[in-house]
């Protein structure tokens, strides 16, 4: 970096090659169909590669199943005990550090989420089963807690020794009566990252609690939200538009979620879909068994927010509920504008690289956008084809022989629960206003020509495009924050968003312009060279003024 | 209250672990690799593993920390790893270009048996392994001990490089044990002061508390290189700092190359750095500078200066073993009471030390090994203690029972500071004790009724 600074234009071309050059043959192969660059073309994109498994060595993003399954799905739930069946490591580094919050904290509700719980396996549970403890342990979180539900998790030696985590389960389900008791087969092999786990999630919490709720909610407009996990308080904030709107929401997946709000997700009369890769499953599940609809939302990006609420209350269809979702977003834009305003100036014409686990390298264009930033890169770590290049291409997706063994739960009508929320007549007049059901068009065609999308991007490449591209911020994970800093560049979490958040809804709108203005305009940047480094060269024997 | 549901009540509890006060052997043995120079950490097993420790380092030094992994899929873990393993060797050589491949494993790879020196044959005899590069591996079970045990296991086997010499270079080896990469620093600067010629492994000094330049290196210049861990096999002698991270380690330098060794506790505050200075000296044959005694005699000017604060307060003390028995130490030279003391890793040895310690404070302790940080709490709300001393994970204990709270060990994930300013040594020792009575008098200034509030503490 330094001098030289964007001397060189590269094309995407050139940039594709440059990423692929140090590669053996057999893995330049690999990744040059993960790379591509996007075309945007009126109707089709390029194909892309995704969702296929790890190059050994090459110093991936991506995490496991367990992570996708414990962390991800089941992390955010207040009052469920979540007990890890294994070695102490797995259920020590999921322990508070995504930062899902809860109002469970408040006094009178049940929240283990700041409980750490494991068998922690030893070697004699690895010689001679862990079975027995696994038992004990349910038994002892029991009397110690007695909570409303017990959620068992395997991890990787679990498989291989063959403990039977749901025989235990099961049994001591009904030894307790009072205490729902349900086991998650999410060792860290299974497929080819956390996706797996997701999957895994929302068939067993479908399965287990979902339509188990016994209380009656008669609200007028309810829905579910699927996939938002409430990181830095996001869902607590698209709660208040909710609230602000008159729309109940029934239960999020799994933001702020209790075994109760789960119970409840059959009641609601929409599933609104955040992050497609993590909750699609329960989303088509509760369409299937209960005759829930589902449209896809985003609440990141102000304008993104506008525009869902729009569609909510489209779908309701009802006069006072359009007027209120009308009235709200006229009532909160005039903030979001001048704090839109204050950094424009500063932030507009930036450009800036995303890649984030499997939604949010998506979603957050829509932020930059309004900012008038441009994202000129960007990945999933483990986004399908369908996040990338739409819901359309689900029937040619191959299950290869890495994912092959994830369950797929066979899911029919409820024979007592089951009522469409629309007729199909309803659903055509709805669609043929522009309201699109089980649709998702997946982050390339939101992306300008030329860009670049890379799937499952890795140290060697993260580095090389910034140093060919120079983006002017950098966002990805904790692992890649320091070593892209280090480099001079700014870079911002957007898992945990360092810290900070609130970015969803109209608030963590504002929230975001700021943080990405004081990033991208910090001082900080301007130091990395001494005075004596930029101006090494002694021209004259110095002489005192 | 954050931990609202731990009750008073303690019950025995056999099967379930609640907030651990330890994690799981590769993390340490990641972390030991990081302390050799132009080294790859390298996690053979499935890819949550490395993605998690590569994180909490990552959260505990605001540092890049690099480390690759096999991967594992389904298939490789009915069939083996060996495929990914040797993938991963000819990748990382030829996209990365580390000097040094550092492999452990974990709980997959070990319950299914991968046999690590056959897998690195083959790798050498496929000539994955390019000319004057080294690849170098330790097994690190996750259902064994915990992290400290993991952390040994990468030393012992950095050790396991040396060859012998029967000729002689007049250098001590020190095996530091997991501190800080500032603790490193003080730990070199001492000997140095003392005249001794050293060589130290690992050393994360330089890796991992770097600047911030422009510039990326993966590999920085910080580090115990390769020749220099094998030439520990010529030193005349081995100070092995703390019986868990580093014993074993020196005991095979022992055996192998019969360099005779000395194993101390981690010189954390007064006594601890003295008898590491004592056995400095006595090892290198040279005489102590009127400099270190300095130090040491600052330390106890502020131990008397400060000590009406200090005498009598209870503490409660977690954290790994060398590092907590170090500490014990000291809070009883300096008249406190430690009462509570847990270490999540397993070893009897813990327990018989700390009551060999606290043997004449007429006052019981609680003490356990493979404890955890539930019961900790409980014991705290049994008999209450002035100060909470542990990694950040004691902040929710320390909110909840309202406890002034020294952030030390390891992690340490929400305050900066810890990576660049040492506690080992006097010096170390002053921070320590600037740091208790920091908290301790703020909580004294926080509480006094207005009429009691002074100016002058």
């Amino acid at each position: 970096m330094g001098k030289a600074q964007k001397l060189v234009q590269w094309t995407p071309h050139n940039i594709k090659e440059k990423l692929l050059e140090k590669y053996p043959p057999k893995v330049a192969r690999k990744r040059a169909k993960q790379i591509m660059i996007n075309e945007a073309l009126e109707n089709t994109t390029p194909e892309i590669v995704a969702n296929v498994r790890t190059i050994p060595g090459i110093i991936t993003m991506r995490g496991c199943t367990y992570a996708g399954c414990k962390g991800v799905i089941m992390g955010p739930t207040s009052d469920i005990v979540n007990l890890v069946h294994g070695p102490i490591g797995c259920s020590f580094y999921a322990w508070l550090t995504r930062r899902n919050q809860t109002d469970g904290i408040n006094e009178g509700n049940e929240n283990y989420i700041p409980y750490c719980m494991s068998t922690d396996m030893q070697d004699s549970d690895i010689i001679f089963g862990g079975e027995k403890k696994l038992e004990k342990a349910i038994q002892e979180a029991y009397d110690l807690f007695h909570p409303k539900a017990i959620a068992v998790f395997a991890t990787c030696p679990v498989g291989l020794i063959g403990d039977d985590i749901h025989a235990v389960s099961k049994k001591m389900k009904e030894k307790f009566g009072d205490c729902n008791v349900f086991a998650f087969s999410c060792e860290g092999y299974k497929g080819v990252s956390q996706s797996a786990g997701h999957h895994i999630a929302n068939n067993q919490v479908f399965t287990h609690v979902v339509g188990k709720s016994e209380t009656e909610k008669t609200e007028k407009f309810k829905i579910n939200l699927l996939g938002e996990y409430n990181i830095g308080g996001d869902g607590f904030e698209i709660d208040r538009i909710f609230h602000k709107c008159g729309i109940t929401n029934i239960s999020t997946f799994s933001g702020n979620s209790t075994y109760d709000k789960f119970a409840s997700a059959n009641q609601a009369d929409l599933s609104a879909v955040m992050c497609h890769r993590s909750i699609n499953y329960v989303a088509d599940m509760l369409e299937t068994k209960y005759g829930i609809p589902w449209i896809k939302v985003n609440f990141i990006g102000a304008e993104a927010t506008a525009k869902s609420l729009r569609k909510i209350a489209q779908y309701f269809d009802d006069q006072e509920l359009i007027d209120r979702v009308e009235a709200v977003i006229a009532e909160e834009m005039p903030a979001v504008e001048v704090a839109l305003q204050a950094v424009l100036p500063r932030t507009k014409g930036k450009t800036a690289m995303i890649f984030v686990g499997g939604s949010r390298a998506h979603h957050y264009q829509e932020l930059f956008n309004e900012m008038g930033m441009k994202t000129i890169s960007a990945g999933y770590e483990f986004g399908h084809r369908d996040d990338y290049e739409g819901r359309h291409v689900i029937p040619s997706l191959k299950v290869d022989a890495d994912s092959r063994n994830i369950e797929e739960i066979h899911v029919e009508a409820d024979p007592v629960l089951y009522k469409p929320r629309k007729t199909p007549e309803e659903i055509a007049a709805l669609e043929k206003d522009g309201l699109e059901f089980k649709a998702y068009e997946g982050l390339n065609p939101d992306m300008a020509p030329n860009t670049i999308i890379v799937d499952d991007l890795n140290q060697y490449e993260a580095e090389k495009l910034v140093e060919l591209m120079k983006p002017d911020l950098f966002c990805a994970g904790i692992k890649e924050k320091y070593s892209i800093q280090k480099l001079g560049v700014p870079m911002k979490q957007l898992h945990s968003y360092d810290s900070g958040g609130p970015y969803a809804g109209f608030k963590g709108a504002v929230n975001f312009y700021s943080e990405i203005d004081r990033l991208v305009n910090s001082r900080i940047w301007s130091y990395m060279k001494a005075p004596w480094q930029e101006k090494p060269e002694l021209s004259a024997t110095y002489c005192w003024e | 209250m954050l931990l609202r549901h731990t009750p008073k009540e303690i019950t025995e509890r056999k099967a379930l672990m609640i907030n651990p006060a330890k994690t799981c052997q590769p993390i340490g043995a990641m972390y030991a690799a990081l302390g050799i120079k132009g080294c790859l950490p390298h996690s053979h097993g499935s890819q949550g593993c490395c993605a998690y420790h590569r994180s909490t380092l990552t959260r505990h030094y605001k540092e890049p920390i690099s480390a690759a992994t096999s991967s594992f899929t389904e298939g490789a873990s009915v069939f083996g790893g060996q495929a990914n393993l040797l993938q991963a060797i000819d990748n990382i050589f030829t996209v990365y270009e580390p000097d040094v491949i550092a492999v452990h494993t974990t709980c997959l790879s070990e319950t299914i048996g991968d046999d690590l020196p056959q897998i690195f044959d083959k790798a050498k005899k496929e000539k994955k392994v390019p000319e004057g590069k080294t690849v170098l591996g330790a097994n690190t079970p996750s259902y064994v001990g915990s992290h400290v045990t993991g952390f040994s296991n990468m030393v012992k086997a950095m050790a396991a490089l040396a060859e012998p010499s029967t000729k002689k270079n007049g250098k001590i080896n020190i095996i530091p044990g997991w501190v800080e990469p500032c603790d490193m620093e003080e730990i070199k600067r001492l000997a140095t002061l003392v005249g001794a010629k050293t060589n130290l492994f690992p050393d994360t000094s330089g890796v991992l508390n770097g600047p911030l330049t422009g510039e990326y290196k993966m590999f920085p210049d910080g580090g115990a290189s390769i020749d220099d861990i094998k030439n520990s096999g010529s030193s005349i002698g081995t100070l092995a700092l703390g019986e868990w991270c580093s014993a074993d380690a020196a005991r095979l330098l022992d055996t192998q190359c019969k360099v005779p060794c000395a194993i101390l506790d981690m010189p954390f505050g007064l006594q601890a750095t003295d008898r590491f200075i004592d056995a400095l000296r006595t090892i290198a044959g040279t005489s102590v500078p009127d400099e270190i005694a300095a130090e040491r005699g600052t330390l106890v000017d502020m131990i008397s200066d400060m000590h009406q604060y200090l005498y009598g307060k209870k503490v409660a003390l977690v954290g790994d073993p060398d590092q907590v028995i170090a500490m014990t130490e000291f809070l009883v030279a300096i008249d406190m009471c430690p009462v509570h003391i847990i270490t999540g890793t397993p070893g009897k040895k813990f327990e018989a030390r700390i009551k060999e310690i606290t043997a004449d404070m007429g006052h019981k302790v609680n003490v356990k090994a493979k404890g955890d940080m539930f019961l900790l709490h409980q014991w705290i709300k049994n008999e209450p203690v002035d100060l909470i001393i542990g990694n950040t994970y004691c902040k929710y204990i320390a909110r909840d029972e309202d406890l002034p709270f020294v952030r030390w060990g390891f992690p340490i994930l929400d305050r900066q500071g810890h990576q660049h300013f040492p506690t080992v040594g006097y010096k170390g020792g002053l921070r320590l004790l600037e740091k208790i009575l920091g908290v301790l008098l703020d909580r004294k200034d926080r509480d006094d009724p207005e009429e009691k509030f002074e100016l002058v503490l």
